[in-house]
């Protein structure tokens, strides 16, 4: 009942009955756009949702691993560490397999109205079409009214579920926004696995441990039951390595600093060039 | 009689039909005004699949005025609220 008042109010500007016809019939086709671009909105929301849930999956995947090899090697506080990781991750899925579920009964609603307002809006132009044929403008009255009945407030529910469904996507923007935020933060690591995160970079080095004593002891091996290992030595080649990071990454605030004043000298020079536009501006 | 349901579409219901549901309006009712969401989306549930078992749907290019318009069996307190302050014989009036 709402919905028909509202629409019978644009109509009172129109002096020929007939015209709502085709004033009606273009709000028709606006509203099916509508309708449409929403359905198209619901389904890229929902493909980002999978996306998502896809590279959440693969960083799951790759903490069980991370989880298993860190238990081989012993470290069970990194296992622990990965494990507890991956079931943060997985009340995230959780979390997005139910907005999924919802995302998609909302689409296949928003289809199914596209299809029923499709169906109304062609019945209401084959109607129009003979009304404008065979009526006369003061005929036509009754008429008109007959047509409008059913799809105006077709109108009115479509609208209403376009309004649900663009309120459900932006939810769902909002909250993909911040899994994808992040994701980017390196919170959860990079799915494509270009940047290390810390589990994997303390796994390696214990790889790397490993493979060097492994090494040594073929070696001694082969030299003959050589006396024992002696870990102390390789350790001891660690710290230098791990020193080495710290000045590198030192360097880097002296070189933004010398970047600043550039960016500083780039302003006048640009203030430079700009006055003589902006008297011309003023003068015309 | 035709009945809408919000987001779904139009179904026919004999008058004997509508004249059954108004037990399940009741229960709507009821929950909207004890504030109870979950019991008004299980009333909502029972009623829409009441309409949708005992009406035949309307064809999709017919264009009809509904006589009752439904709301949709996930609405909030807060839509039903809404919708039966502009009605006040319940959904279904009689």
């Amino acid at each position: 009942m709402i919905f028909r008042a509202k629409t019978d109010k644009a109509l009172d500007k129109l002096e020929d009955p007939r015209q709502t016809l085709d004033y009606s019939y273009q709000r028709q086709l606006e509203l099916l756009q509508k309708v449409r671009r929403g359905v198209a909105d619901v389904a890229t929301s929902r493909k980002r949702i999978e996306l998502q849930a896809n590279q959440l999956n693969t960083q799951a995947d790759k903490l069980t691993n991370q989880a298993q090899k860190a238990l081989e090697v012993g470290r069970e506080d990194l296992a622990r560490e990965a494990l507890t990781r991956r079931s943060g991750l997985q009340q995230q899925l959780n979390d997005l397999q139910v907005q999924h579920a919802q995302l998609q009964a909302e689409e296949e609603k928003l289809t199914r109205a596209s299809q029923r307002l499709q169906a109304k809006v062609d019945a209401f132009r084959t109607k129009k079409e003979t009304i404008k044929a065979t009526y006369s403008a003061a005929e036509a009255q009754t008429r008109i009214n007959e047509a409008f009945s059913g799809i105006s407030e077709e109108m009115g529910d479509v609208g209403l579920a376009i309004q649900r469904a663009e309120d459900k996507t932006a939810q769902m923007q909002a909250r993909a926004g911040a899994i994808d935020e992040l994701l980017a933060s390196g919170a959860l690591d990079d799915p494509t696995g270009t940047a290390k995160d810390d589990i994997t970079l303390e796994l390696e080095q214990l790889a790397s441990t490993s493979d060097v004593e492994n090494e040594l002891a073929r070696m001694k091996a082969a030299l003959g039951a050589g006396p024992a290992a002696e870990p102390q030595a390789i350790e001891g080649q660690q710290p230098p390595a791990q020193a080495q990071q710290p000045p590198t990454q030192a360097a880097q605030p002296p070189s933004l600093d010398a970047q600043s004043p550039q960016e500083y000298q780039a302003p006048p020079s640009q203030g430079q060039e700009a006055p003589p536009a902006q008297p011309q501006g003023d003068l015309r | 009689m035709i009945v809408r349901i919000l987001n779904e579409g139009q179904w026919h219901l004999t008058d004997d039909a509508v004249r059954g549901l108004n037990s399940f309006d009741d229960a709507v009712e009821q929950a909207v005004a004890a504030g109870d969401q979950e019991q008004l989306t299980k009333a909502l549930h029972t009623l829409l699949d009441r309409i949708r078992t005992t009406g035949s749907r309307v064809a999709d290019e017919e264009l009809e005025d509904s006589d009752l318009i439904l709301p949709a069996a996930d609405s909030t307190l807060e839509d039903v609220q809404q919708l039966l302050s502009e009605s006040e014989e319940g959904l279904i009036p009689g």
